[in-house]
């Protein structure tokens, strides 16, 4: 009886303990350069794709990236986007369009040599915010622009 | 069928990147005019770039970003001749890469 007692508060005690090394930060569960986290754009809002991209939904706005879009894109289909940062030690850069069926367009992990920048085309379903996501030193840091869509580039 | 475009030009220690690829990005979203049916998804879902074999950067994707996407990218380093390697996977196991030297 006592014997049995003793295994079991042992293993609570063993769990509990791994549960507050991940709780603390120091068993996260590294992500490799480049694992694509399908649950990431499967997200059908925000929070959710910023979770399972970027580790976490708490972002706060910076002045130090840059995000250039236009601001009225005549085809939601091609609608350049240009993130670039002053940050140093960046990860990660998730490109989110607020009004698309699923917010997030496209994560960028990057190594110890990247530059903070990329450039490429996203879609657009319809008129929204383009919120540029960078994760630098762990946290999250934003910037948003609004852009007009004549034609929605995502339906149809 | 080569599908990757790239230039990569080095400059006061830094590499630019740039690069096409050819294909179709569809959301699996998007309706056949003609027959109202889905178009199902078919999209690239990993961008891999490498300089000399060491990965420098990845990109993950899905039918958000456009068809035939653009990626521009930079990196610390590289210098003109040094070999980079784009490589993509799409959605339904499809794949292709391509190199290109350093200008």
């Amino acid at each position: 009886m006592n014997l049995i007692r003793r295994k079991f508060v042992k293993s609570t005690a063993f769990l509990s303990v791994g549960a507050a090394l991940v709780g603390s930060g120091v068993l996260i569960p590294q992500r490799a350069l480049g694992a694509y986290a399908a649950d990431a754009f499967a997200a059908r809002d925000i929070d959710g794709a910023l979770n399972a991209s970027l580790g976490s939904s708490d972002y706060s706005p910076s002045d130090a990236i840059k995000l250039k879009a236009p601001d009225i894109a005549e085809n939601g289909a091609v609608v350049p986007v240009t993130v670039s940062s002053s940050m140093a030690n960046v990860d990660a850069i998730s490109i989110i369009a607020t009004s698309n069926p699923g917010p997030l367009t496209s994560t960028y992990q990057l190594s110890s040599v990247s530059e903070p920048y990329v450039s490429t085309r996203i879609k657009m379903a319809k008129t929204g915010d383009v919120i540029a996501v960078i994760k630098a030193d762990g946290k999250l840091y934003s910037a948003t622009k609004e852009v007009k869509v004549t034609i929605g580039g995502c339906g149809g | 069928m080569a599908t990757i475009k790239i230039r990569a030009k080095a400059k006061d220690g830094v590499t630019t990147v740039k690069t096409l690829i050819s294909h179709p990005m569809d959301s699996g979203l998007r309706k056949n005019s003609k027959t109202g049916k889905l178009i199902p998804a078919h999209y690239v879902t990993e961008v891999t770039a490498e300089h000399n074999g060491n990965p420098v950067m990845s990109a993950n994707w899905a039918g958000g970003v456009s068809k035939n996407p653009y990626l521009s990218f930079k990196f610390k380093g590289g210098a003109a001749g040094d070999t980079l390697k784009i490589s993509w996977v799409d959605n339904k196991g499809e794949s292709d890469s391509a190199e290109a030297k350093i200008k």
